[in-house]
């Protein structure tokens, strides 16, 4: 059968995408949530949660992704035996999931301390003045502004999650990248293509994604 | 920002190397029949570049800078056959997806890795061989009770993502429950640690990994090969004086023994015979 009209293809290319889709989504959900308590850890008055936040930052931020996600497989599951299903894709999908957040809250969290850093010292002292504990200060006054100063460096990252995402393919998820290889190994004389159409539909869905993020920046922004 | 500034560096490297990869393309129609651009005409002049895997215990396996394996006897066999010393052939790792590029593009002369026969390839290279005729079989443990691909449903079974054997389970075993990884490797290590029921491709591989040392006595081949897949020894497309030369050094090598020789002194040490070898259904090489 044509690269082009087997609607096995089709349906390999398809569920590729929908993989990366759905990384991408529970990745970007769990290093946003894991991303913003390691911020309040780095800003937070106890030095012990201060160290663990600088720690996870710098050990993940600085450890290949590839490397992570292997951990996550042979690590976790392998050695350790944490099954979160009992079918192998959406096992391996939680396993890619728990590596893409936890690499990923690393660079969310250094996006929203600078964040955090926008904000002028002046409102922290005045929320404190009024009698607000840090966690209020933090919830109420600090992340709401910080997190509106960063949509567009969180942007970034999450179009790189978006990509990084593929690297889940390596312990067999059937995700794009995944797919890809299937198709070239059918397809030898088309191998051009074949990438032309896989690079072509990321370059399709992020590059818009990036216009967005950019627009919301703008739109969101706290004037000052 | 930094990593996305990094992956926008390395989309730019990418595609500076697809577009190196359209450029080389282009020059394979121009080679010509003659001896000059063909393996003979290389192997004449000296030198030789024969593409392996460098990461299958007895086919091609790289160990520091030396290559081993079976494939790599073969490569040795054609070059002594093509006039040139054997020590003067430079080996190069080539990995599936890229062994197209790399005869189109001349980065190699032959392909000697693994390589099965197939239409689609036909379209790009020409195929000398087969030189074995291997099938898609099965890794299990030593204690397994899994006989066959028919027992497979609800198992779990390991193949390289991408790869034909993983295809055909996909395609022919559905209630087999598939895992992929990059490397087969990483399936034996999964096979061993209890997480996948059996590992399979094709028999010769796993016959590899079943003879190396470390894993002595704890795995099997089950022996039930279900596909058919023919070795060939890939080269330009219209290397055709190349190809027929090659085809003949294969027949001398079995009539020879040096065959037999090269089987026995890489897969054959756990005691497999060495496999019959069919003159008659050597391919045609292009016209």
């Amino acid at each position: 059968m044509d690269l082009l009209s087997d609607p096995d293809n089709l349906d390999l290319y398809l569920t590729g995408f929908s993989w990366i889709l759905r990384l991408t989504g529970a990745g970007a959900l769990g290093a946003l949530v894991l991303g913003v308590i390691l911020a309040g850890f780095r800003v937070s008055p106890i030095p012990v949660l201060r160290g663990f936040g600088a720690a996870w930052v710098n050990i993940f931020r600085n450890t290949p992704l590839t490397l992570i996600i292997f951990f996550c497989y042979f690590g976790l599951f392998s050695t350790l035996g944490l099954s979160l299903a009992e079918e192998i894709d959406v096992n391996n999908f939680w396993l890619g999931v728990i590596g893409l957040s936890v690499y990923t809250a690393a660079f969310v969290c250094e996006a929203i301390r600078s964040g955090i850093n926008t904000v002028p010292a002046g409102q922290a002292e005045a929320a404190r003045a009024i009698g607000l504990s840090f966690f209020q200060v933090l919830r109420m006054i600090v992340l709401p502004q910080a997190g509106r100063a960063v949509i567009a460096p969180l942007g970034s990252i999450f179009i790189a999650l978006a990509k990084n995402s593929t690297i889940v393919g390596t312990i067999g998820l059937a995700e794009s990248s995944n797919a890809m290889k299937t198709l070239i190994n059918d397809y030898g004389s088309q191998t051009i293509l074949i990438f032309l159409i896989f690079a072509g539909t990321f370059a399709a869905v992020l590059i818009p994604t990036g216009y967005l993020f950019g627009w919301l920046a703008n739109r969101l922004a706290v004037k000052r | 920002m930094r990593v996305s500034r990094m992956a926008a560096v390395a989309t730019a490297a990418v595609m500076a190397l697809s577009v190196a990869a359209c450029g080389g393309g282009e020059d394979a129609g121009s080679g010509g029949g003659g001896s000059g651009d063909g393996v003979i005409g290389k192997a004449a002049s000296g030198k030789l570049i024969i593409g392996v895997k460098s990461d299958q215990p007895g086919l091609g396996l790289q160990t520091g800078t030396t290559y081993e394996g079976f494939d790599i006897e073969v490569g040795k066999i054609v070059a002594k056959g093509l006039g040139l010393d054997p020590a003067k052939v430079e080996w190069k790792t080539t990995v599936s997806a890229n062994r197209e590029p790399f005869i189109e593009q001349g980065q190699v002369d032959l392909v000697i890795a693994t390589y099965t026969i197939n239409d689609d390839r036909k379209k790009k290279v020409a195929f000398a061989g087969p030189y074995y005729v291997a099938g898609q079989d099965l890794l299990v443990k030593t204690d397994s009770t899994i006989t066959g691909p028919e027992g497979l449903d609800g198992k779990k079974v390991c193949s390289v993502a991408g790869s034909t054997p993983a295809k055909r389970i996909k395609e022919e075993y559905p209630k087999v429950a598939l895992q992929e990884f990059d490397s087969y490797s990483k399936c034996v290590t999964a096979l061993g640690g209890g997480q996948v029921d059996a590992v399979t491709t094709d028999d010769i591989i796993l016959a590899g990994y079943a003879a190396q040392a470390e894993y002595a006595g704890k795995f099997k081949v089950v022996g039930k090969p279900f596909s058919s897949e023919p070795y060939g020894i890939g080269l330009k497309k219209t290397d055709t004086a190349g190809c027929t030369k090659i085809n003949e050094i294969l027949k001398a090598a079995v009539d020879d023994g040096t065959y037999k020789a090269a089987w026995d002194a890489t897969l054959g040490k756990g005691g497999t015979p060495a496999p019959t070898f069919d003159a008659s259904k050597l391919s045609n090489c292009p016209a």
